[in-house]
């Protein structure tokens, strides 16, 4: 019998050297227990091995593997070809970042605007460590956990149209980590790290639609962040700590 | 020329720990953080488990110590575990304190789960993923630190060194393919372990022991590379880790018949909740042994990837299994397709951890001077023949940050480094990527060589070794390197050339497997993860004694250094 197979059409692209970015297709073994990022590694390995991307873990939780898969933002260690019969599968790099080459795009944008919300805890005054760990209930580490479990992927830029638009909105995923230590028990920078929130959500026009948590393979919900983000003031941040899930209203 | 006081070799956990540390130590200094991936990306963020430390009034740091010496078979220095167990508590508070977001007890505290190996409940977790978190809570710490500078998607491909000292790395930046100097008074190297000389890993893609590499490369020995560990419970096929903390949840491993067979090995009784040592609870290299005698005996399971056994968390219940082990439950509906409320968990040993490296002291300084490493990378050591779950990642803050301190104030007391010699040997180093992959027109492939390498360091260097099987392998791998010397790239591109990476990850992959060989072919014993059918016993009287193994034109030359005993004489190791 016919090794079964499966074809890939992934963007080729240099941008100092080609025009434009081109698709090439390559047909690879059908196996029912590969992702996309199995293909891309037999293709590198055995056919072409100036394919260029980024991987690492291949168990969803490195980030590094991000690419439109079918035109959608996909882990694609996390893509099984099986999802695509019989193909053909589209492979491009993230949507709305600058290529670098083939599948692999310039996140430098997005290194810096998680500085700009000051992703760490502020405090007034650090307890010396021979005190001990500073207590945290169950309850409380609940509050913010859900938006602690990004691993910077990069797949809500990729679907924000707002990001798409306006490329200095700070976006999804630094917003939902900042979003994540304002609502940590043991954090004190709100008056900080709020403001720049604030302002980088009511500048640009998120339409909250949610096309960012729709695509997140994490469930952080960075939707959430934004909208409750929002609006600057204590009383709203209160509410969103009783309310520390969905809500979205 | 871009010039720094610190310079990290790697921005994983130890990486970043280091980083932090030297920048805590003096205002003065200039810290540089060099790794092939962006910092969040490194195999840290794949650790689940938990990190060990002494934490509750029923504990005592000796506890700890024994436990950690008599996991390793009593070749862990012993000096160095002390410290090790000593600095542990501060580390992991310090890491709350940096917003790692640890579980909790109702009243507030961090929660502790029992581990294998271990005699009292005393790992630290955030759920099971403990290695995320913590690489997420230092990398966002770090960005607090102005004046840590980082270099990401950079190389190191060869250390700079100037009148006996180190002085800095050459290294690629992928972005543009340029060779740069990069100038250090002292240079950390924190890359991780090799796990990717096998075939079947938890490893990712990037642990291919490029530091351990580098320092080899440049005359600094590798220790006690023999030992190799396998993680009983790997995903077959891909090698993805079920976290050792199912077990300590209350998992059961089971044979094809149902059984719970490690009953039979000395690990029993089999009780309903997991008792510390016992059972499921046994060390790693033990259980992994434990699997391939059932193998033996025809009573495991068969499947495309080979033989595997059975991870049952059913009796747990969907509640604890989300709330314990939710990264579990999400990995196995992903990549085997069955969910362990409802399935069993097909599993088999897979390779996991290094335990030995680059050869250090408690400050993480090897013998090259300005020349420091610490992480999986280096070895102190306190994993000894066979490392103790949840005790790497308490290593990686312990002696990250002791070499990041011990660096720190090593670059204030050097003069400034001069950079014309470094330079000419940056020079040196970009002529010879051209001439040896940009140029070369080899036929060689690189995915052929390493698959042939995985294949050979499986065959001769897995669970069980003896004589005959090593020795065909070192052959193997001599041979390889000479087929490496004719390897030639498709890609000649200086922008983002990933298959020059992958060239320069082989190179390093092939002196790390001839370490392993060579150290294990030399070592005519069994102790801890090198297990040997030719010499079944533990033999403290010829080798109670730490392996170097030290590059030479020839292949690695094996030499012994003596293990530092203190307080725990050797005995028999016993569960
Ligand atoms: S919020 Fe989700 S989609 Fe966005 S970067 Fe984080 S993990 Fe990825
Ligand atoms: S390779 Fe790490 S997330 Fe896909």
């Amino acid at each position: 019998m016919a090794e079964e197979t499966i074809t890939l059409e992934v963007t080729r692209y240099r941008p100092r050297e080609d025009r434009e970015p081109r698709a090439q297709a390559f047909t690879v073994p059908y196996r029912k227990d590969w992702v996309v990022l199995d293909a891309l590694n037999h293709i590198k390995d055995r056919v072409d091995g100036t394919l260029t991307y980024r991987w690492s873990c291949r168990m969803g939780v490195c980030g590094s593997c991000g690419m439109m898969v079918n035109g959608v933002p996909k882990l694609t260690c996390a893509a099984f070809l099986r999802d695509y019969l019989p193909g053909p599968i589209r492979v491009e790099p993230l949507a709305y970042f600058p290529v670098i080459r083939d599948l692999v795009v310039d996140i430098e944008d997005f290194m810096g605007k998680l500085r700009r919300v000051m992703p760490w805890i502020i405090r007034r005054t650090e307890q010396p460590l021979t005190a001990g760990e500073y207590r945290q209930t169950p309850a409380q580490l609940e509050a913010y956990k859900q938006f602690s479990m990004c691993i910077n992927c990069m797949l809500c830029y990729a679907a924000c149209p707002v990001y798409g638009l306006s490329p200095l909105f700070i976006g999804p995923a630094a917003i939902a980590l900042g979003y994540r230590y304002n609502l940590d028990s043991r954090d004190e920078g709100y008056h900080l790290r709020q403001p720049i929130l604030a302002e980088a959500v009511g500048v640009w026009q998120c339409t909250f639609v949610g096309e960012c948590s729709a695509v997140c393979p994490k469930g952080v919900d960075p939707a959430a962040a934004i909208q409750r983000s929002k609006v600057a003031g204590a009383k709203d941040w209160f509410l969103s700590i009783l309310l520390p899930r969905g809500g979205r209203s | 020329m871009l010039q720094h006081d610190v310079l990290v070799i790697g921005g994983g956990g130890a990486g970043l720990r280091a980083a932090i540390a030297a920048a805590e130590e003096s205002d003065r200094l200039s810290i540089g953080v060099l790794s092939k991936v962006y910092p969040m990306r490194s195999h840290t963020v794949s650790a689940e488990g938990g990190t060990a430390a002494v934490m509750r009034e029923n504990d005592h740091l000796d506890f700890h110590a024994k436990d950690t010496i008599f996991g390793g078979d009593f070749l862990s220095d012993q000096d160095a575990v002390e410290v090790f167990v000593r600095e542990a508590p501060a580390e992991v508070i310090q890491l709350e304190h940096w917003g790692c977001p640890w579980s909790r007890d109702p009243d507030g505290r961090v929660s502790v789960r029992p581990f294998g190996g271990m005699t009292v409940n005393r790992t630290l977790y955030a759920a099971d993923k403990t290695g995320f978190h913590m690489l997420h809570a230092l990398f966002q710490t770090s960005l607090k630190y102005e004046k840590i500078v980082r270099y990401d998607e950079w190389f190191a491909t060869s250390l700079l060194v100037e009148d006996g000292k180190v002085c800095g790395v050459a290294a690629l930046n992928l972005h543009d393919g340029q060779v740069s100097p990069v100038t250090a008074k002292a240079v950390i190297i924190c890359t991780g372990g090799g796990g990717r000389v096998y075939p079947f890993t938890t490893n990712a893609a990037i642990k291919t022991g490029d530091g351990m590499a580098l320092a080899y490369r440049a005359g600094v020995p590798l220790k006690d590379m023999e030992f190799v560990q396998y993680h009983p419970t790997g995903l077959p096929g891909t090698g993805i880790l079920i976290t050792e903390a199912s077990r300590s949840e209350g998992g059961h491993l089971k044979n094809k018949d149902g059984y719970r067979y490690l009953q039979d090995y000395g690990l029993g009784p089999p009780t309903d909740k997991p008792v510390h040592r016992k059972m499921e609870l046994g060390p790693r290299d033990i259980l992994s042994r434990c699997h391939i005698q059932e193998y033996q005996k025809g009573r495991t399971f068969d499947g495309p990837y080979g033989h595997y056994v059975h991870l049952d968390l059913r009796h747990l219940g969907e509640k604890v299994i989300d709330k314990q082990l939710p990264f579990v439950r999400e990995l196995t509906r992903n990549y085997v397709g069955i969910d362990p409320v409802h399935e069993p968990i097909p599993v088999r040993p897979v390779v996991h951890y290094m335990m030995g490296g680059i050869s250090t002291d408690l400050d993480g300084a090897t013998v090259l001077p300005g020349l420091y490493a610490a992480g999986e990378t280096a070895c102190v050591s306190i994993n000894g023949a066979n490392r103790l779950g949840s005790n790497s990642l308490t290593e990686l803050l312990v002696f990250g940050a002791r070499a990041g301190r011990a660096a720190a104030r090593d670059a204030l007391g050097r003069p400034p480094i001069r950079s014309n010699p470094l330079a000419q040997l940056a020079a040196d180093e970009r002529r010879r990527l051209n001439e040896r992959f940009l140029r070369a027109d080899g036929r060689e492939r690189i995915a052929e060589i390493r698959e042939e390498m995985q294949k050979a360091m499986e065959k001769g260097l897995g669970i069980y070794r003896d004589r005959a099987t090593m020795q065909e392998t070192c052959k193997t791998l001599r041979h390889l390197r000479e087929r490496f010397a004719h390897v030639g790239l498709m890609d000649r591109d200086a922008v983002f050339n990933t298959e020059l990476i992958a060239a320069l990850e082989l190179e390093s992959l092939l002196h790390v497997a001839e370490t392993i060989a060579h150290s294990a072919l030399a070592r005519e014993e069994s102790r801890g993860a090198h297990t040997r059918t030719d010499f079944p016993k533990r033999d403290d009287t010829r080798f109670l004694k730490h392996s170097l193994a030290t590059h030479t034109p020839d292949g690695p030359r094996i030499d012994y250094s003596p293990v530092t005993i203190t307080r725990w004489p050797p005995e028999e190791r016993k569960y």
